[in-house]
């Protein structure tokens, strides 16, 4: 049985006197324990808000949540706010695309840690210290002793980064959700965090105790294709809310069967093509969508679209090579992808 | 006419630390920019590399005069600007553009489109009569690809590339020769980072523009530009043509840049030999003695590398490196420590 499953998950946010925003729009995909599952698009995909509406982050007022979260056989939409964040930090981590903000500013790390585990493991303090020294060693901060008493602003970027990681991973969560966590990073520094990740959610870990983090899973929401293509094992490319393409990375990569994938993958400058050959940009933006209940909303920016694409809604169905496609006019069999 | 559009001739940019309320002490420097010397030739792309705190954008805003060096020369066009101030400053200006990393806030939310383009017009005097400045206009807004009823609308009725569209034609106004773009794609969707980036090679083609392009993305900077340079903590490290700097990377730090970042292809990414530097960039108020990179140098010596800051030199024709000994790592006499690319920071 898969560890989380998403179901036909929608999240509207409504204000008085104003269109409703259809953030998610139907999303639903499957991640087992140990495996690393990819949610990728562009902004106002509605990547960050599925994962918020997982871990139940959503403010509760003006927001209209629908579907199904199950993890672990328990239906996560409609907890009570107490059971939740009993789960919260315990069962399901989460990293935050930005660091600084979601790191208290006036709370030294050490205690913002301990936290965590005192309040899930009722863990005494002296000893939560002991071990949150332990996590910072095993995500990579050297001299940890000392920086469980400084304070977010005296850490560098990668290491707020390292620490948010190590409190998200405090209580061996069985899943953790990432949400653009090496975004505001730099390169190097990226490496570093991916190589991390890569290593906590795939190795089995013992240095953390008795039970090894190896099935750990991991859903990484994240706009860059090339992380997605060196660490998640299936991959999900959301466009307006839906999941559009689903594949394992591989097959995807080499063959992308959706109009926007392919085009998503001919418009980024690739370090290991030619140079100097032209990019193909997808035409307009992606604020160009037109509702899914009347059509594809990216056939006003496809090249493939037919007269369908505006009045029919597709189905997320078995498309070329078996992919889970939702799309009238799949680009057949390997074009010039890799150009 | 010389073949050099800018000549950068030892520029340091050094900002000071300040303390205390009533007296304003100065307790330090932050050395942004610290020694650089590089050409851009007319009609080419420089691309400026390098990671959040190298000095990148100091310098293109020294190049501009944006930011007042503290020691150094900007010879732009065989005239030194340092040496220009007031009126002749201001008309050099308008030879030089530059385009913004956010275009909402490099717009003003308060100006329709028009205003934000006639006014450079205005400023230099370009403003030939309301007919000839409406086509103008129309001609801008026709070679950005922009709508022309875009004229009468605001910023923020704009997506973001299209935003970037006016920052462009806003640079376009004045017919610059030489273009500073700071980071013009980072804040894009990567569908409309490639529309952006195809218009910037269009306009070079079709106006002869020289681009000084600074981003942190190496993909986006080996596609456009002709040639590359490489900063870390205020100093170029390695300069080369863009394709020998990505096929044929010489520093250590460059290297491990390029090996740094995700290719989006598993076959790749499944062989990809990472270099993962360990640590943090060093604090640009106290760089490290030497050679800035040694700290984090996989490849460090024990000599030289952190009493005696290498020169840039030329190695190979148009191929510039700062570092001791890049010819015997190059030939595999300094190898770093096995197990290298397992290592984390």
């Amino acid at each position: 049985m898969a560890l989380l499953e998403v179901d036909d998950l929608s999240v509207v946010f409504t204000r008085k006197g104003e269109q409703p925003v259809v953030a998610v729009d139907g999303v639903s995909f499957d991640v087992d324990p140990g495996q690393t599952v990819g949610l990728v698009g562009e902004s106002g995909c509605g990547k960050s808000v599925t994962a918020l509406a997982i871990m139940g982050l959503l403010p509760r007022r003006g927001v209209r949540v629908s579907g199904s979260v199950r993890f672990d056989g328990t239906e996560l939409l409609g907890l009570p706010a107490a059971a939740m964040r009993d789960r919260r930090g315990r069962d399901l981590g989460m990293v935050f695309q930005d660091p600084l903000s979601s790191l208290n500013p006036v709370v030294p790390i050490g205690l913002q840690i301990t936290e965590v585990l005192e309040r899930h493991r009722r863990t005494p303090r002296k000893k939560a210290m002991v071990q949150a020294g332990d996590l910072l060693t095993r995500v990579g901060i050297p001299d940890p002793r000392r920086r469980l008493d400084e304070y977010p602003h005296q850490l560098s970027g990668g290491m707020r980064q390292r620490a948010l990681i190590a409190m998200a991973l405090a209580c061996r969560p069985k899943l953790l959700l990432a949400d653009e966590p090496t975004t505001a990073l730099d390169v190097t520094i990226q490496a570093q965090i991916l190589a991390l990740l890569a290593e906590l959610v795939r190795a089995g870990d013992t240095d953390l105790g008795d039970t090894d983090l190896g099935d750990t899973a991991l859903v990484m929401i994240t706009h860059d294709l090339g992380v997605v293509a060196g660490l998640c094992d299936e991959v999900n490319v959301l466009y307006g809310g839906r999941v559009v393409e689903r594949g394992p990375r591989h097959p995807l990569f080499a063959a992308p069967h959706h109009p926007y994938t392919v085009g998503l993958l001919a418009s980024v400058p690739r370090l290991d093509g030619p140079r100097g050959q032209r990019l193909s940009p997808i035409r307009g933006s992606v604020s160009d969508n037109i509702p899914w209940t009347s059509g594809c909303a990216f056939a006003p920016r496809c090249p493939n679209v037919l007269g369908a694409c505006t009045s029919v809604t597709p189905e997320m169905e078995f498309g070329p090579d078996e992919r889970l496609l939702r799309c009238h006019n799949p680009v057949p069999a390997p074009q010039e992808v890799r150009a | 006419m010389s073949d050099v559009l800018v000549d950068v001739d030892g520029l340091k940019v050094h900002f000071p630390i300040k303390r205390g309320i009533v007296h304003d002490r100065t307790v330090g420097y932050v050395y942004a920019v610290d020694g650089v010397d590089l050409a851009i030739r007319r009609g080419e792309t420089y691309g400026l590399v390098g990671e959040s705190g190298c000095g990148k954008s100091t310098l293109g805003r020294a190049v501009l005069r944006l930011s007042e060096p503290t020691a150094g020369r900007v010879v732009f066009d065989g005239t030194d600007l340092a040496q220009l101030s007031g009126e002749p400053l201001r008309r050099m200006r308008r030879r030089m553009q530059m385009v913004f990393q956010d275009p909402l806030s490099s717009l003003d939310p308060r100006q329709s489109v028009q205003s934000l383009l006639v006014e450079g017009l205005r400023a230099h005097e370009l403003d030939r009569g309301a007919e000839a400045t409406a086509a103008r206009l129309r001609e801008l807004l026709d070679v950005v690809g922009l709508p022309a009823n875009a004229l009468r609308r605001y910023p923020h009725e704009f997506s973001g590339g299209q935003r970037q569209r006016i920052g462009i034609a806003r640079a376009l106004t004045v017919e610059p020769d030489l273009i500073v773009a700071d980071e013009p794609v980072s804040a894009l969707d990567v569908s409309v980072q490639a529309q952006v980036l195809n218009l910037l090679e269009d306009l070079q083609a079709q106006f002869g523009l020289t681009y000084l392009v600074i981003a942190h993305d190496l993909a986006v900077v080996r596609h456009i530009a002709d040639r590359v340079g490489v900063m870390y903590l205020g100093g170029i490290v390695e300069e080369a043509d863009a394709d020998a700097l990505y096929t044929e990377p010489r520093h250590p730090y460059t290297r491990a840049l390029l090996s740094a970042i995700p290719v989006p292809d598993p076959e790749v990414e499944d062989r990809r030999e990472q270099i993962l530097l360990t640590g943090d960039l060093p604090s640009p108020a106290a760089p490290p003695s030497g050679c800035r990179f040694h700290t984090r140098c996989p490849w460090r010596q024990p000599s030289r590398c952190d009493t005696e800051r290498p020169p840039l030199r030329e190695i190979r024709p148009g191929h510039r490196v700062a570092c001791h000994y890049a010819e015997d790592i190059a030939a595999g006499r300094i190898t770093a420590p096995t197990g290298l690319s397992a290592s984390r920071g």
